[in-house]
């Protein structure tokens, strides 16, 4: 949008410039303040990509690359094949307590299906799965994905 | 007696205000009749007794408290306008490791026992200094200015003081609302929109701060003039009342199209 | 990506490079504008052809970088370097308008007390090597962080403004700084219409207690919050009048400009009539 009023007034005010510089440079800051959650940002998605592709795990990584208008999330994700089993159904969509209009999606996580079931476990009404209810994840404000798989609702 | 409301005044970066307000928002408490301590944090670098005016009378200070070479009352410096401020100096040859963050705490809960407030004075960082001034206190009040730096500072402050679970305000100081209205200065708005955290109050920059410090007599106790009306909206807001910001001009018709849009 | 950082002195002269100054810009008080006055020095000091490199020493509250407009570029920074994690080379963010001039980060997530003295000086005195001017910001305080920030500097740079606290503080930091160092002062942030009024202290009214070789007087300016704010040092800008303190302050850091430098004056009836000395 920035760019749309810069063709059109010229330079922005320096105080919209100032604002969105710092829109990006504390979300760096905070992301690089987090590795714990990081790791259960990683942890998670490697556990949503295995249940449709066989991915090589130890070789798996996610970072996050700061551009000029934006910070990207990057996921390297080394495929070494699809499942040959039939894919599980996607989880029903995470039951949503009240709580405020969500400008944010959640992302149901269900425990992923033991190769050795005979049927993958059915997730229930509110989303829950083997007697785990899923842990809400919310999409950070701001953040855009690069290459990552997408998500299920 | 219940014991006092413990707050730091704190920013990360430095030269934002917090001296001036921890001195300003104590003689403002103390003109309601509140009994404030205030506490220069700052070892090694103090100013809150030249903000105050009584850098001459320093006999004793906040290391010498610790180390035992007095007593507390000893160091509690009485200020000549207000019955009701005191203050305990920081160390001027020392540095920030001169005391820890134990001995804060005893310091503060101790001056706790005697006042309605302490105030502590935090000097520019987030370490030694930072934690040791952060260590006796229960509440923050982060003191930014609408400028880049400042504000970045703020954010990393309010993240470790979140993590300690320590509620926090904002107070943002040096305003200059012919800037924000042309568009080169952050809005107010913009400031808490990118901070998120409660506003206690709003400083326009105001060039008699700098005379007021050279005299030595915070600017607060002119309650007649624009900013004494200011400090005294901020204490009583500190004690619960519910006022109204003043409003300082809002953004002109660009500013607030790119504000649409952005 | 490998660079020609290192620009040889023509070829006809056998004569090793001369080693670069090191200069540490420092103050004791917060917000005085040490970072500003690194930042716009370096830019000028680039600008007029020489190699600058300039370290933020500001462990953990680094802001060097946000006023270069350089926040988007920096990938590692100094402990990533002293701890052999990255090469310097990887570390040094080439500034957008002046190839010349360099940054080297401060961490953002560290600590001051992470960083070795030793280790800084010695990668100071590397970077010597490379370039005709490393800046050293340094942070507020006299703690670890001045400490490390003023290992391998034998220049420094007070930035005091004209108020109490801040001469208070830059009086210790002179103290601090010891007999070994050139020190030079710039005093920064002068109001001339509140000197008059008797209001603010007059440059000599600050010099006479500090007693230091003076390098420059700049004024108080809406200027550098705009430039900050969009992340292009001012000192780049022919038009304003700071970025000229700021460019005389690089010449005479250079030696090129010897006159005594000019206190900034209020500006005439006229010049606020029709905006020239902003």
């Amino acid at each position: 949008m920035l760019q749309f009023i810069q063709r059109f007034f010229g330079k922005p005010p320096s105080s919209a410039t100032a604002k969105e510089r710092l829109r990006l440079v504390l979300l760096s800051d905070h992301l690089s303040l987090a590795p714990d959650v990081v790791e259960a940002l990683k942890h998670d998605l490697i556990e949503v990509i295995s249940r449709y592709l066989d991915v090589d795990v130890p070789h798996c990584d996610v970072t996050f690359e700061q551009r000029e208008k934006e910070i990207a999330m990057l996921a390297n994700i080394p495929i070494l094949g699809v499942h040959p089993r039939p894919m599980p159904p996607p989880p029903a969509p995470y039951a949503a307590g009240p709580g405020p209009a969500a400008a944010q999606t959640s992302v149901a996580v269900a425990d992923p299906a033991p190769p050795a079931a005979p049927k993958p476990a059915k997730p229930k009404a509110n989303g829950a799965v083997n007697g785990h209810r899923p842990a809400r994840r919310k999409r950070r404000k701001g953040m855009t994905s690069g290459t990552t798989a997408p998500a299920t609702t | 007696m219940s014991a006092a409301r413990r707050i730091v005044l704190t920013s990360g970066k430095g030269g934002v205000g917090k001296t001036t307000t921890t001195a300003n928002l104590g003689a403002a408490l103390a003109l309601r009749g509140k009994r404030v301590v205030l506490v220069d944090a700052d070892i090694g670098l103090r100013n809150l007794d030249l903000v105050l005016g009584v850098e001459k009378r320093i006999v004793f200070d906040l290391v010498e408290v610790v180390e035992g070479r007095c007593q507390l009352r000893q160091a509690l410096i009485k200020d000549k306008r207000l019955e009701n401020l005191l203050v305990l100096p920081a160390a001027q040859t020392r540095d920030k490791t001169a005391i820890g963050e134990l001995q804060m705490a005893e310091v503060t809960a101790q001056l706790a026992e005697l006042c309605d407030y302490v105030l502590i004075d935090c000097p520019a960082g987030i370490e030694h200094g930072f934690r040791n001034a952060v260590a006796g206190a229960s509440e923050a009040i982060i003191v930014t200015t609408p400028e880049v730096s400042s504000i970045r500072d703020a954010d990393r402050v309010i993240g470790k003081l979140r993590e300690r679970g320590m509620p926090v305000r904002l107070v943002i100081n040096r305003l200059r609302p012919e800037m924000v209205r042309s568009g080169d200065m952050l809005s107010v708005d913009d400031v808490t929109d990118i901070l998120s955290a409660e506003l206690l109050g709003i400083v326009p920059d105001d060039e008699e701060v700098i005379d007021t410090t050279n005299r030595g007599e915070p600017v607060a106790l002119q309650t007649e003039s624009r900013l004494g009306a200011i400090y005294d909206k901020i204490a009583r807001r500190l004690e619960g009342d519910v006022v109204a910001f003043t409003q300082f001009g809002t953004p002109g018709f660009f500013g607030r199209l790119f504000r649409k849009a952005g | 990506m490998h660079e020609m950082v290192h620009e040889e002195a023509p070829a006809q002269s056998a004569v090793p490079r001369e080693r670069g100054r090191a200069i540490v810009v420092t103050s004791g008080k917060g917000g005085v504008g040490k970072t500003t006055t690194t930042a716009n020095v370096g830019a000028a000091l680039a600008a007029g052809g020489a190699s600058v490199v300039l370290v933020d020493a500001d462990v953990g509250l680094r802001n060097l970088d946000i006023v270069l407009g350089l926040e988007a570029r920096v990938r590692h920074h100094v402990l990533d370097v002293l701890e052999n994690k990255v090469t310097l080379d990887d570390a040094l963010v080439t500034d957008k308008r002046v190839p010349s001039l360099r940054l080297l980060a401060a961490a953002q997530t560290r600590e001051k007390d992470d960083v070795d003295t030793v280790a800084f000086r010695d990668l100071i005195s590397s970077l010597r090597d490379r370039f005709d001017y490393v800046l050293i910001d340094c942070p507020a305080g006299i703690e670890k962080g001045f400490v490390n920030a003023i290992a391998g500097a034998d220049e420094a740079i007070v930035v005091c403004t004209p108020e109490v606290s801040a001469v208070r503080d830059a009086d210790r930091v002179v103290g601090l700084l010891g007999d070994n160092r050139s020190i030079k002062l710039i005093i920064n942030r002068l109001r001339p219409a509140l000197v008059r009024k008797g209001k603010m202290l007059s440059v000599d009214d600050v010099n006479g207690i500090l007693r230091l070789s003076l390098l420059g007087v700049v004024a108080e300016a809406p200027d550098v919050i705009v430039s900050t704010n969009r992340g292009e040092p001012v000192a780049l800008d022919a038009a304003s009048p700071v970025g000229e303190a700021y460019r005389q302050i690089a010449q005479r850091i250079s030696g090129t400009l010897t006159a005594p430098p000019e206190v900034p004056r209020e500006p005439t009836f006229f010049e606020k009539l029709f905006g020239s000395a902003k």
